[in-house]
C-alpha cells in the first residue's frame, strides 16, 4: 500500500521504491527484529538506499570534524588526511563485511555478501541520525554541560554496535547464541585479515627495496 | 604520460632548487621559543636578551672562581657562593652591565674552632641582614650577624631515622621572615629540614610522595637478593634547590626524577609549598610544568627530561627554572602556563655549559654558570616588558590597558597562545563576551570560553525572550491545530448529514 501512495506521490515507480527503502531504515530502526528480517526477506531494502545511509555517514562524520564545538573535538589541521580519515569508517566496514560473509556462508548463514553489507549500511542509520543534530546542539553548550554530549554520543555507537548485530542474526536466520558467537568470531576474522595485509605490505615493500637495490648495485658498478 | 612525467620532474627539481634555502632557514632554530596547544613548537621573539657575561676578570677577582654553586640577592647586592676557594663573594649591582665586587668573605670571628668556610655552597641572608650559610664541609649551617660575628650554628638534625654515623652535608638553604632554616642536605631525602630561629630541629617538610604500582612490587617480590639492590629502590626523591617567594611560600625544584614519572605524572619537576609541605602548584597550563616536553629526544649534547637545577619566582609570581641538561631557562606564569623557553648548550654568550644558580633583580635574571664560573645577566627586551606589562596591568584590575598590552604583544609575535588567551580575559572583564569567544576559541581554551559563552547565552536568552517564547508555541500549537483541522475534516467526511446527500445524488 506504501508503494502505491508513494508512487502516486513521485510519479516514478524506481524513485518510489528507493524513496520508500530509504523510510524502511527508520522502521529498521525501531523494529530491529521485524525489519531487518523483512530487509532481505521481504526485499524492503535497495542497495542505493544502503549506499545513501552509508554516504550520509560519511558526511556526517566529516562535517563533524569542522562544526562540532571546539571543547569537544579539537582538530589538528595540519595533520589531517581526509581520506585516511574516511577509510576509518571504510575499512572496518569492509573487513567486517567480508569477514562476516566469509565465516557465515560457511555456517549456514543465509545471507549473501550483498545483503551483509546492505544490512550492516542499515544499520548504520542512527549514527547521522543522531550525530547531527547533537553536532548543531554542541554549540550551545558550555565545558560542564559536554557530560550530555559524550552520553548521547556514546548511546548513538552503541545503539549502531546492537542493531548491526541484530541484523546479522536475522539475514543470517540465527539464534542470539550462534549470532554472538560469530560476532566475537567476525572480530577475530577481522583481526586475521588485518594481521595478513600486513604482512602482505611489508613484504611487497621489502620485495621492492631488494630489486631498487640490485638495480642501484648493478647501476654502480656499470 | 611520458610528458607528465617529464613535467613532473622538471618541477620537482626547480621545487628543489627554490627550496633549498627556504628549508635552510627553516630549520635554524630559534633562541627563544614556546609551546603551543598541540605542543608544537613555536618560535618567538627574544623576551630577554644578555646584558652581560661577567667572568672572574670582568669580575677583578685576583683568584678566579672555582666551581661556584650559590647565588642569592639581598637588595641590590648579589652572594655568591666560590664553593671550590672556600668563599662567599659580595658584588654590588648598579646595573646589568656593572658589577662591581665589594667584600670577599673567607671566614669570620666567634669563639668557634674553625672560623673559615669548606666548601660553602649556599648563601641566605634575613631581613637585617644576617649571613645563614650552608657550610657543607664542615657540617653545618652558620648564622652570622652583618659585620660577620659568628652567632650561632644549625647541626645536624636529631632524629632516630638517621644514620649517625653519615655526615651531615647542608646543600641548599632558604630562610622565611623569622629567620627558620629550611636545608636541604645530600642524602637526607625526607623533605626539607626545617629548624626553628633558636637552632631546634623542627622536622621534614614537603617529603615527595613515594610511587610505586603493583608491577614494580611483584618484579621486587620475584627478584633475588642481587637482583633486588641492583633496582632503583622506593625513595623520595631530593630536592635539589629551594626558594622562597615573596609570600612566604617555598618553591623546591628537582631534576632526579625521570621521564616516565614526569609523563604519568608520578613526579613533579617543581613544586610550591605551603607552611604544612603541600604541593599548592597550580597546574592549569595545556603542558604540564617540567621545562622541554620532548623528554627522550637526544642530540645536542643533553639527553632525558629537562633537569631543573634552580628555580626564581618573581614579584609578579612568573617562575623562572634553570634546565641544567639543556642550558635553558623556562618561565611560567602563577596558572602554570609557560611564559617562555630559551637558551642552549653552548659557549656563545646567553648559553650555557653547567648552570646551577638562578636570581632575579625586579625583571632581570642571574644565572651562575658553574663550568664557565661565570655571571650572565639577562634584562628584559622591549617584547619581554610588554608581556610582563600586560600580565601585571591584568593582576592589578586594570583590564582594558591589559587588553591593550596584549594586542601589542600579539602585533610582535603572532604565534604566542598567551597573547590571544590574554585578550580574551581582558575583554571577558569588560563584558565583550562575543569578541572573547573568538580569542578562546583560536586558542582552544575551553575553560574561559565556556565563562564567556554562558553569560553570552545568557543575554541572549534575555534579548531573544519574545521569539523563543512565540516558536516553542507555534511548535505547540501548529501540530494541535493540524490535528483539529483533520478531526474536523473527518467529522464532516463522515457526517451523516452529508453521507445522505452523497447517497440522494
Amino acid at each position: 500500500m506504501t508503494t502505491a501512495q508513494s508512487r502516486s506521490k513521485s510519479g516514478h515507480p524506481r524513485l518510489g521504491k528507493y524513496w520508500d527503502s530509504l523510510k524502511f531504515a527508520l522502521y529498521c530502526m525501531t523494529h530491529p527484529l521485524d525489519g531487518f528480517w523483512d530487509l532481505t526477506h521481504e526485499k524492503r531494502g535497495t542497495m542505493a538506499a544502503a549506499n545513501t545511509i552509508l554516504i550520509l555517514s560519511l558526511v556526517v562524520r566529516i562535517l563533524k570534524l569542522r562544526y562540532t564545538s571546539f571543547i569537544v573535538m579539537q582538530v589538528y589541521w595540519e595533520d589531517l588526511n581526509i581520506f585516511l580519515y574516511l577509510a576509518s569508517i571504510l575499512l572496518p566496514l569492509g573487513l567486517w563485511v567480508i569477514g562476516n560473509w566469509a565465516l557465515t556462508t560457511l555456517f549456514d548463514g543465509k545471507g549473501r555478501l550483498g545483503q551483509v553489507y546492505m544490512a550492516t549500511c542499515y544499520a548504520l542509520t542512527p549514527y547521522p541520525l543522531i550525530q547531527f543534530p547533537l553536532m548543531i546542539l554542541s554549540n550551545g553548550f558550555t565545558k560542564d554541560e559536554m557530560q550530555f554530549y559524550s552520553v548521547l554520543s556514546m548511546l548513538s555507537l552503541i545503539y549502531t554496535v546492537i542493531l548491526i548485530i541484530t541484523a546479522m542474526g536475522q539475514i543470517h536466520e540465527y539464534g542470539v547464541g550462534k549470532n554472538l558467537l560469530f560476532t566475537v568470531a567476525t572480530l577475530f576474522a577481522m583481526l586475521v585479515m588485518i594481521f595478513l595485509m600486513m604482512i602482505f605490505f611489508s613484504m611487497i615493500s621489502q620485495g621492492v627495496s631488494y630489486f631498487i637495490s640490485l638495480a642501484r648495485e648493478m647501476l654502480f658498478r656499470m | 604520460m611520458k610528458r607528465w612525467k617529464i613535467t613532473g620532474t622538471v618541477l620537482a627539481l626547480a621545487g628543489m632548487l627554490l627550496c633549498t634555502p627556504g628549508t635552510a632557514e627553516a630549520e635554524e632554530t630559534s633562541y627563544t621559543y614556546n609551546y603551543d596547544y598541540w605542543g608544537d613548537v613555536q618560535y618567538s621573539p627574544d623576551l630577554y636578551s644578555v646584558s652581560k657575561v661577567f667572568t672572574s676578570s670582568d669580575l677583578g677577582l685576583e683568584q678566579k672562581m672555582v666551581s661556584p654553586s650559590g647565588l642569592y640577592v639581598y637588595k641590590d647586592l648579589i652572594y655568591v657562593c666560590d664553593s671550590g676557594n672556600n668563599r662567599i663573594l659580595e658584588i654590588k649591582r648598579h646595573s646589568a652591565e656593572a658589577l662591581d665586587v665589594t667584600r670577599i668573605i673567607d671566614g669570620f670571628q666567634g669563639d668557634v674552632d674553625v672560623t673559615t668556610f669548606s666548601n660553602p655552597t649556599d648563601v641566605a641572608v634575613s631581613e637585617e641582614g644576617c649571613f645563614f650559610i650552608a657550610d657543607q664541609g664542615n657540617a653545618r649551617i652558620l648564622k652570622l650577624d652583618p659585620d660577620l660575628n659568628y652567632l650561632m650554628q644549625f647541626d645536624k638534625p636529631v632524629d632516630n631515622t638517621l644514620d649517625p654515623a653519615v655526615a651531615f652535608q647542608p646543600n641548599k638553604i632558604t630562610i622565611d621572615t623569622a629567620d627558620r632554616v629550611y636545608c636541604i642536605a645530600t642524602g637526607i631525602n625526607k623533605g626539607l629540614i626545617k629548624y626553628e630561629s633558636d637552632g631546634t630541629f623542627s622536622g621534614f617538610v614537603g617529603a615527595t610522595k613515594v610511587t610505586y604500582d603493583w608491577t614494580d612490587y611483584i618484579w621486587k617480590r620475584l627478584a633475588t637478593q642481587e637482583q633486588r639492590t641492583q633496582m632503583e629502590s622506593f625513595v623520595p626523591t631530593e630536592y635539589d634547590n629551594i626558594y622562597m617567594d615573596y609570600e612566604g611560600f617555598i618553591y623546591a625544584c628537582t631534576g632526579a626524577v625521570s621521564s616516565d614519572d614526569l609523563r604519568s605524572g608520578q613526579a613533579d619537576a617543581v613544586r610550591k609549598l605551603n607552611l604544612m609541605g603541600n604541593d599548592i602548584l597550580v597546574r592549569n597550563g595545556e603542558w604540564p610544568v617540567y621545562g622541554d616536553l620532548y623528554l627522550n629526544g637526544s642530540g645536542g649534547g643533553y639527553e632525558g627530561p629537562s633537569y631543573f637545577s634552580d628555580v626564581t619566582v618573581m614579584e609578579n609570581d612568573i617562575y623562572v627554572c634553570l634546565d641544567r641538561n639543556r642550558g635553558r631557562l623556562f618561565g611560567y606564569d602563577d596558572q602554570g602556563r609557560m611564559v617562555f623557553a630559551f637558551g642552549g648548550n653552548g659557549n656563545m654568550d646567553g648559553y650555557f655549559r653547567k648552570p646551577v644558580a638562578l636570581e632575579h633583580i625586579g625583571h632581570e635574571l642571574y644565572v651562575l654558570d658553574t663550568l664557565d664560573c661565570a655571571i650572565t645577566t639577562f634584562v628584559p627586551t622591549e617584547f619581554g616588558n610588554l608581556v610582563y606589562s600586560a600580565i601585571e596591568l591584568f593582576d592589578q584590575g586594570k583590564y582594558e590597558e591589559s587588553g591593550e598590552a596584549w594586542k601589542r604583544v600579539m602585533a610582535l609575535n603572532g604565534n604566542y597562545d598567551l597573547a590571544y588567551i590574554g585578550i580574551g580575559r581582558a575583554l571577558l572583564r569588560q563584558e565583550k563576551y562575543k569578541e572573547a569567544m573568538e580569542y578562546f576559541e583560536i586558542k582552544y581554551d575551553d575553560e574561559n570560553y565556556s565563562k564567556a559563552f554562558k553569560q553570552y547565552r545568557k543575554e541572549w536568552v534575555e534579548e531573544h525572550i519574545v521569539w523563543i517564547i512565540v516558536v516553542i508555541l507555534l511548535l505547540f500549537l501548529i501540530p494541535l491545530g493540524i490535528g483539529k483541522i483533520r478531526a474536523l475534516k473527518h467529522e464532516i467526511d463522515t457526517d451523516e448529514y452529508f453521507q445522505m446527500q452523497e447517497k440522494k445524488l
